[in-house]
């Protein structure tokens, strides 16, 4: 063992406890709801809490990584999710068996996702601070209203995709056959989807992404965007494209988000473009902030715990969301006082080096 | 002025200070009548360098005399308003600062810039991010030429260390270093990028007169060992006049004096831009 301890670096190890803190908490999980103490509507909650890891994984990639504000996240995750809707309730009858599909239907989540990151990346790079910040907001809310005007429909034909901008098309513009099916009603969203979400998706999904942002982080390209984030002019002095290394991160943080979101939308039978609003990425941003920028089992963490506080906190009704504000501010005190930071410091079992070791 | 073709071998200019062990080669490093304005201020005008290849060349000036201009014309942060660059033969018009660093200058700041949250481990291997390769796929499945380029960038990044005696520090993280360590971490991180000509600002700012010896030791023996040119700013004029064999001496952004280090200070042009001249009775 402390050969072990001596072998691995601590950011090594500290990867290392991630991984083990997930698997354990997916293990005990697993036996509660098994030993019935979880009651349906918690069972409810395991998925979306997975969606939501997932996506603060990936924004912390964005925003504690990479070190640039991206207050659109939601947008992102969108795209996967009405992609994955799509591709999965097309593939229905190709392929019966669903944990396929749903993984088919995160792929596609992902590339389109991806690809959209890599468009909107392209101007919103060029950005810097509070900028980069204001043009994601805006790319954020374009795509939950392009989403809200979109028309799908599959049929023995293929698929029929149509925009209603003008407001004055609907589901029976899309001339679908008889047996096909209208997959995305427009401002109602999808409705009818077959939930094929399942809480061990989930917990992969987690350990996928968090397999690649952490390796990622780790490499010869991580390294460069940290150097980004660190200082700008010094990276560029030593010959490092800016502009290739943010959008590489993008990219992968953009792609992650889409899986995330594929598997977000497959868990609800019915799902509206609203949804996804600004509102979702703030959220989001806050269980980052508050996990700790660049720091991956903070997100976890912060993600499950604030998750589940307004569900804990339903039985004080009307002042719920009153409390929950109050505990994010104690939350938000607490972790940044220095003493508390020391106790955690002597409790985790890895200890910084002189100066401070990274992460 | 004569038209540069792009990439084309350029004359010499009449003007160089090379020593004389570099006359027979190229010059690493032409500057022709370089000029930068910012608004109707003429920051640098009609600055002529030559650096040769194995050169240690001092640039000396009174505060805002438009030095660190100069490097940040060479390294393309400003781009000149006139003139031409040549670096090893090739004209650097058009390039970024990127392309300037692979073309092969490589510079350290006057108020540091390291990348204070990673190791000083993790500083010299960004430093080595075009010397060493891998595609970012690689890196994320940790395929096995992630582990063999791994172990290149950790061996040459001690190798790099151990100029100036810091593989023990490795692990520290580079803003918590003493601030003369940070120099020369600075210094290490930009040789890492393998360059021909090492542009020093300052690289003695703030050290004690044993730490400056112990740097101007090992400017040279980084000259020596890596073959490369270094033109570097300061005010210690100990340092200066102690290992620069080329001195440039620059006020209101136009030279005024060059020559050895005996010239220079015996110029009373040099002597009046710093002192100011006598008043006539």
């Amino acid at each position: 063992m402390k050969n072990l301890n001596k072998k691995l670096s601590g950011a090594a190890k500290k990867d290392l406890l991630t991984y083990v803190f997930v698997i354990a908490a997916f293990i005990i999980v697993n036996i509660l709801s098994s030993a019935g103490v979880l009651g349906r509507s918690k069972q409810g909650l395991l998925v979306p809490i997975c969606c939501y890891i997932v996506m603060a994984l990936s924004l912390n990639l964005t925003v504690g990584v990479m070190g640039e504000l991206s207050l659109g996240h939601a947008g992102f995750m969108s795209i996967g999710a009405f992609t994955g809707v799509v591709v999965s309730m097309s593939l229905v009858e190709s392929i019966p068996s669903a944990p396929v599909r749903l993984l088919i239907a995160m792929v596609c989540g992902a590339v389109f996702a991806g690809l959209a990151g890599l468009l909107i990346g392209i101007p919103v790079l060029r950005l810097r601070g509070d900028y980069l910040a204001i043009v994601t907001l805006a790319f954020g809310e374009i795509i939950k209203e392009l989403i809200n005007c979109l028309i799908v429909g599959y049929d023995t034909n293929g698929l029929h995709i149509i925009f209603n901008f003008r407001g004055d098309k609907s589901i029976a513009d899309l001339n679908l056959v008889e047996g096909g099916t209208a997959i995305i009603k427009g401002a109602q969203g999808a409705t009818g989807t077959k939930t094929i979400a399942t809480f061990t998706a989930g917990f992969i999904l987690i350990l996928v992404s968090l397999f690649i942002i952490l390796n990622f982080v780790r490499s010869r390209t991580g390294r460069a965007v940290l150097a980004i984030r660190d200082n700008r002019i010094a990276a560029e002095s030593v010959g490092i494209n800016i502009m290739k290394y943010k959008m590489i991160a993008f990219v992968i943080s953009t792609a992650i988000a889409g899986a995330a979101g594929a598997l977000y939308g497959l868990n609800y039978s019915n799902l509206s473009a609203t949804k996804f609003d600004f509102n979702t990425s703030i959220l989001v941003l806050v269980f980052v902030v508050l996990g700790g920028l660049g720091n991956m089992l903070g997100s976890i963490i912060a993600a499950t715990v604030l998750y589940i506080l307004p569900e804990a906190l339903r039985e004080f009704a009307d002042y719920r969301m009153l409390l929950y504000a109050i505990v994010l501010i104690l939350v938000m005190l607490a972790t940044n006082s220095p003493k508390l930071r020391n106790l955690f410091q002597k409790i985790i079992p890895f200890k910084k080096k002189e100066g401070g070791k990274v992460e | 002025m004569k038209d540069f073709q792009k990439g084309k071998m350029v004359p010499v200019p009449s003007n160089s200070i090379i020593p004389e062990r570099d006359i027979e080669e190229r010059p690493v490093l032409e500057c022709l009548h370089l000029g930068v304005d910012f608004g109707g201020l003429k920051a640098v005008d009609d600055f002529n360098l030559t650096v040769g290849k194995t050169e240690i060349a001092g640039l000396i000036g009174p505060n805002g005399a438009g030095k660190t201009t100069i490097f940040n014309l060479l390294t393309k942060v400003y781009t000149p308003t006139r003139g031409t660059i040549i670096l090893d033969g090739m004209d650097t018009s058009g390039k970024n600062t990127v392309q300037i660093n692979k073309m092969g200058i490589a510079r350290t700041f006057q108020n540091i810039r390291l990348f204070s949250n990673l190791t000083v481990e993790e500083n010299i291997k960004v430093g080595l991010h075009n010397q060493v390769k891998y595609l970012t796929p690689t890196g994320i499945f940790r395929l096995p030429s992630y582990w063999k380029k791994e172990k290149e960038f950790h061996e040459r990044a001690m190798e790099l260390l151990s100029i100036f005696d810091m593989e023990n520090m490795s692990d520290w993280q580079a803003g918590s270093l003493p601030y003369g360590a940070q120099r020369r971490l600075e210094i290490v991180r930009a040789l890492a990028t393998n360059p021909k000509l090492l542009l020093l600002d300052e690289p003695a700012a703030g050290m004690n007169p044993n730490e400056t010896a112990e740097l101007m030791e090992n400017i040279v023996k980084i000259r020596d060992t890596f073959k490369v040119a270094v033109l570097l700013i300061e005010h210690d004029m100990n340092l200066v006049m102690g290992i620069c064999e080329g001195i440039c001496v620059l006020n209101f952004g136009q030279i005024i004096a060059k020559g050895t280090a005996q010239e220079i200070q015996s110029n009373p042009a040099v002597i009046e831009a710093y002192l100011g001249h006598k008043k006539e009775d």
